[in-house]
């Protein structure tokens, strides 16, 4: 167990450097589906932060009782009790924003994110740790989602959580609110966090 | 004929019009992960074809067997412990997301023993993907259309049978390799290409995938033009 990250850690390392969207490459299906404007993007964002973080905290006080071939089913079974109580929620609170997010929500599911902290964090370390992480990573998640979907509502709609900012003779990209505005908007983003790393990482060498 | 018309239409629909990596985006993760070679990717798209179809069935029956509001095995069960016109109104639609992934979960366990007693040659070449696709929410996404078109829809003549349901599950699962073997040949020739260097690895595959999809998009409204053709046709 010494060499497993303590909490702070494990909080930080959720935000950037693991980034679960740009570095980890998980989750990638709601990054894509919702993010055409900020609503629906940071509705997704709470409702995966949400799910985490409860999954976590219980796969957390389990993990002492947890089978190693059964894990994944407990995992999973878990996941989608709390994803049946957040669906239910948004329908009974946010029910337009519900019918937006259609068939993702119950796709969080199948989000790799959440199986992999349960797997890597929340079943081998303490309650605290695995809320501290599950928190990082939705708040990582939360960022990459933002940034990509500001950019495409913005391209896309002239407009940034519904309100018009652009001026008015902008010409919408249609485009990018559209599936392939997707690809593109996190393929160029995730080529500019790359290029942002190398930098960085090149100037730290030379800083020696 | 109108029920051949409706079942060709949802085909053509979950193929190529709707397909699901390019325009709903689930399946990204194979999409990206598994589209590095031809071999391996028709390998990954027969499997999700294969367990899509099976997922597909076994949940358009649990739906309308047990779930949805008033389905047959369910009100007869009520209706031991309560009035017969309660027991009606029995809806277990609740449990709809828990009883889906364990339906997903165990139908693709039996399919891989099956596979690798009686068909050793086919599992080595999927079968290292089928305890991925548990988590690939492909099959779940279509488990849900297909949900949806049972237990949401008012007109109780809209809902779909199970020759719709399967139609949806084997042609999203075509889809679904149609894009993943577009994506494969694609990678393979860019792997001969100069790309630079920060948009190595997931970035370039991304726009690629952008690119597709923006051809993908071509296909909008085939649906409704091919309906009023067939319609119109003696």
């Amino acid at each position: 167990m010494a060499n497993l990250p303590t909490t702070t850690e494990r909080f930080i390392q959720g935000i950037l450097p693991e980034n679960p969207v740009y570095r980890q490459l998980l989750g990638l299906c709601p990054t894509l589906a919702v993010t055409n404007g900020l609503q629906p993007a940071l509705t997704m964002a709470a409702a995966v932060g949400l799910v985490l973080l409860s999954a976590n905290i219980i796969v957390s006080l389990i993990r002492n009782l947890l089978k190693p071939h059964l894990r994944i089913v407990v995992f999973t079974l878990t996941i989608a009790t709390f994803v049946t109580i957040v669906d239910r929620l948004l329908a009974a609170y946010m029910y337009p924003m519900s019918k937006t997010l259609g068939p993702y929500i119950p796709l969080i599911i199948v989000n790799c994110i959440i199986i992999c902290r349960c797997e890597v964090c929340a079943s081998k370390q303490s309650v605290v740790t695995a809320a501290a992480d599950a928190v990082g990573q939705a708040l990582g998640f939360g960022l990459a989602l933002c940034s990509i979907a500001a950019i495409r509502e913005l391209l896309g709609a002239g407009m940034l959580a519904g309100i018009p900012v652009m001026p008015s003779a902008w010409p919408a990209w249609v485009i990018m609110v559209l599936p392939p505005g997707a690809f593109l908007t996190f393929g160029l983003l995730m080529a500019l966090v790359n290029w942002v790393g190398a930098a960085r990482s090149n100037n730290a060498g030379k800083g020696d | 004929m109108e029920y051949l018309l409706d079942i060709f239409l949802i085909s053509i629909s979950a193929a190529l019009i709707n397909n699901f990596v390019l325009y709903y985006f689930v399946g990204i993760c194979p999409f990206i992960g598994v589209s590095r070679r031809v071999d391996m990717a028709v390998g990954m798209g027969g499997a999700v074809t294969f367990v899509m179809t099976i997922a597909v069935f076994i949940s358009w029956t649990i739906t309308s067997l047990v779930l949805m509001p008033g389905a047959p095995i369910s009100s007869w069960i009520a209706g031991f412990f309560m009035s017969v016109d309660k027991a009606a109104a029995v809806d277990l639609t609740i449990l709809t997301y828990i009883v889906y992934i364990f339906a997903i979960a165990s139908s693709v366990q039996l399919v891989e023993m099956y596979v690798r007693k009686f068909y050793p040659s086919l599992y080595k070449s999927f079968g290292v993907f089928l305890p991925l696709i548990t988590t690939n929410c492909a099959i779940l996404f279509a488990c849900l259309t297909v949900m949806s078109n049972v237990v949401g829809v008012d007109n109780a003549a809209d809902a779909w049978d199970l020759g719709e349901a399967l139609a949806l599950g084997i042609f999203g699962g075509v889809g679904f390799t149609i894009a993943i073997v577009i994506m494969a040949g694609i990678r393979e020739e860019l792997d001969l290409c100069d790309i630079p260097e920060p948009f190595k690895g997931a970035a370039i595959t991304l726009i690629v995938g952008g690119i597709l999809a923006m051809a993908f998009m071509g296909f909008t409204g085939v649906d409704s033009g091919l309906k009023a053709a067939l319609a119109s046709a003696p």
